[in-house]
């Protein structure tokens, strides 16, 4: 087992940072460097993250993180209208509703453990759907969704004299605009944050019993812990992170919709983080970048985009091809991601930072074969993400 | 005045009456051993005293406090620690781990918001721990899953779990079920080696090798119901106590 020791740590911040901010230099030949993707590469990383802080520790599978989501966006954009342009208000209230939306829910949803646990999650995050949709229409506009407009009140900008003349003023980070790479960067840094505080949690006596609870409910409860205030906390902070993503999805784009919060989007970071390494540090940001990648790469190639990569083969052959092909992509890339998704469950059930840790176990493996001497668990026992 | 006093426990499952009138006073710092045929209600006594059943009726009074009506936690943090018939472990973490997570309970109580220190660099803790699994034999394993262990170290392990709390009380539920005559007897040694440290022992179990070299009083059960009470010599003659466990077989 490699052990996490604090220079370690360190080295993995350093690497994760760098990696994180270079983002828009190395993807930029796999066509995802775009501020449109790489923002929602950071946003999406951030959701992971915290998702699986709940799940990846705990082992509660909750499927109805998206009401966080929408939480978040919805705080966000109420304060673009009554606050402030500025996204510091707006990140800090998305955090604190979504945070207290999580407190309630999770109370209620922890007394319960396993399917219950995620029933009672989806049943409240679809409950939250239909009510944004419907009764609460004047907080959340209802199908039309929650936007911006001119004669917004905006107190705080106009205390301080910033009046909209020509048209709705953009989101600002103290007056740099927040879109294309600023905001790219305002969320990269803010996914960066994330992680190092997902970081301190694994390493803690608390992330120590929050995979007490996973490993063995019984054992911790015989062993003098109480089980449900760790829970309830893991929740709370997932939630805070989910509302911290939602209402970078307003800061990037100023609107929300109820659709956000409907299931499937619960259902993405689920996949997101199985895809790329449950309970792993860096393995939900992976499973969001890959399943973001697809999303808007794979569903961007069409037939004439395939006509022009095949056109080198003999007609007949090039027509079978794409027609073959043209499945999984465009409107089929949900079939190419669900034939990942199905690959990686059952070949790496660690995931995706799973594959890694064994590529990097063999080559380890080679390079010790010398001294004939293994360690005595054997490195198939690395610790992903550690 | 006893550690442990049980007063006229009763527990019905449906219609079958799985303790009644249970009566057992533990004196502090000895070791008494509950013995008894298969369904005499031996572990549904145990699990009573745990506070994973509520009993139909009665009182259980631990250090002059009730046991009844609180949570299992609640228990542990009063001084109660238990070792299962089949273990419990965190099988999924490593060994030192397994140790450190009750070694922070017993430290920082039921619940400590500490996300921000390193589990790791708590030398306290860490030095506690290593210490324990040294005393049961396990540190060279310190970094091996608890799940890979065998059987007869996943005892020790759990015992070294209950150990590290320093319990007032400590409940064994067959602690050498299952085990080779040599891990038997090791683990005598090691029960042994604890009672040098006082803590009071309830020992469920069928092995009467372990009994007679253990005990310092037995108590006998059979059909729900504390049959007998005594030395382990005194048990040994005792006809009712042969004719109830043993089938009327001599020892």
């Amino acid at each position: 087992m490699i052990t996490a020791t604090p220079r370690k740590d360190l080295l993995l911040m350093g690497i994760f940072t760098f990696a994180v901010l270079t983002m828009p230099i190395w993807l930029a030949p796999i066509g995802a460097s775009y501020p449109d993707l790489l923002q929602r590469f950071a946003i999406f990383g951030i959701f992971a993250i915290g998702f699986n802080i709940l799940f990846g520790l705990t082992g509660y599978l909750s499927f109805g993180h998206a009401a966080f989501l929408g939480v978040g966006s919805y705080t966000a954009v109420w304060s673009f209208k009554l606050l402030s342009m500025s996204v510091v208000p707006a990140v800090i209230f998305g955090v604190i509703t979504s945070g207290l939306f999580a407190v309630v829910i999770g109370y209620i949803s922890l007394r319960r453990s396993g399917i219950y646990f995620s029933i009672l999650t989806l049943a409240f995050a679809q409950m939250s759907y239909n009510l944004a949709y419907s009764v609460l229409t004047p907080i959340t506009n209802g199908e039309t969704g929650l936007q911006l407009s001119l004669n917004d009140p905006r107190t705080l900008d106009s205390l301080v004299g910033v009046a909209a003349t020509d048209g709705i003023p953009p989101t600002n980070f103290f007056g740099i605009e927040m879109s294309g790479y600023s905001g790219f960067y305002f969320c990269a840094i803010l996914m960066i944050i994330g992680f190092y505080i997902s970081m301190r949690i694994f390493r803690s006596p608390f992330g120590m019993m929050l995979r007490a609870v996973k490993s063995n409910s019984n054992r911790m409860s015989y062993t003098g812990l109480n089980m449900r205030p760790y829970t309830l906390t893991a929740f709370v902070i997932s939630g805070m992170y989910a509302g911290l993503a939602g209402s970078l999805m307003a800061v990037t784009d100023p609107l929300a919709g109820a659709e956000r919060m409907q299931w499937t989007a619960s259902g993405e970071v689920v996949l997101m983080t199985i895809l790329g390494g449950v309970g792993t540090l860096i393995g939900p940001v992976i499973g969001a970048g890959v399943i973001k990648y697809f999303e808007n790469i794979f569903s961007a190639i069409n037939e004439n985009v395939l006509h022009g990569i095949f056109n080198f083969l003999p007609d007949f052959l090039e027509d079978g091809v794409v027609a073959i092909l043209s499945l999984f992509v465009g409107e089929g890339w949900h079939l190419t991601l669900g034939m990942l998704f199905m690959l990686i469950v059952v070949f790496l059930p660690g995931g995706i930072v799973e594959g890694f840790s064994r590529i990097y176990a063999r080559f380890r493996n080679k390079n010790n074969s010398t001294d004939g001497k293994a360690d005595p668990i054997g490195s198939a026992k690395v610790q992903p993400g550690e | 005045m006893g550690i442990l006093e049980v007063r006229d426990v009763n527990k019905s499952f449906g219609g079958l009456k799985a303790l009644n009138k249970v009566e057992l006073d533990v004196e502090e710092g000895s070791v008494h051993a509950i013995i008894g045929p298969n369904g005499a209600g031996k572990s549904t006594f145990l699990n009573c005293l745990v506070g994973l059943l509520i009993p139909d009726s009665g009182s259980v009074n631990f250090d002059g406090n009730s046991l009844l009506g609180i949570k299992p936690h609640e228990i542990n943090q009063a001084g109660v620690s238990r070792v299962f018939q089949t273990p419990e472990i965190f099988s999924d973490l490593s060994l030192l781990d397994n140790v450190v997570i009750p070694t922070l309970a017993s430290r920082d109580g039921a619940f400590k918001l500490n996300g921000w220190k390193r589990a790791d660099q708590d030398s306290e803790i860490i030095g506690r721990a290593e210490h324990m699994l040294e005393d049961v034999g396990l540190i060279d394993k310190r970094n091996m899953h608890a799940g890979s262990l065998s059987r007869g170290d996943k005892r020790r392990l759990e015992l070294a779990m209950c150990l590290v709390q320093n319990p007032k009380l400590l409940l064994l539920d067959e602690p050498t079920a299952g085990m080779s005559r040599a891990d038997t007897n090791n683990t005598i040694d090691l029960l042994k080696r604890i009672g040098e440290r006082g803590i009071t022992k309830v020992i469920i179990e069928h092995d009467m090798h372990v009994v007679f070299s253990l005990a310092d009083k037995v108590s006998v059960m059979a059909q729900g119901t504390v049959i007998a009470e005594g030395t382990p010599e005194g048990i040994k003659g005792d006809p009712r106590v042969q004719e109830a466990y043993l089938g009327g077989a001599h020892l």
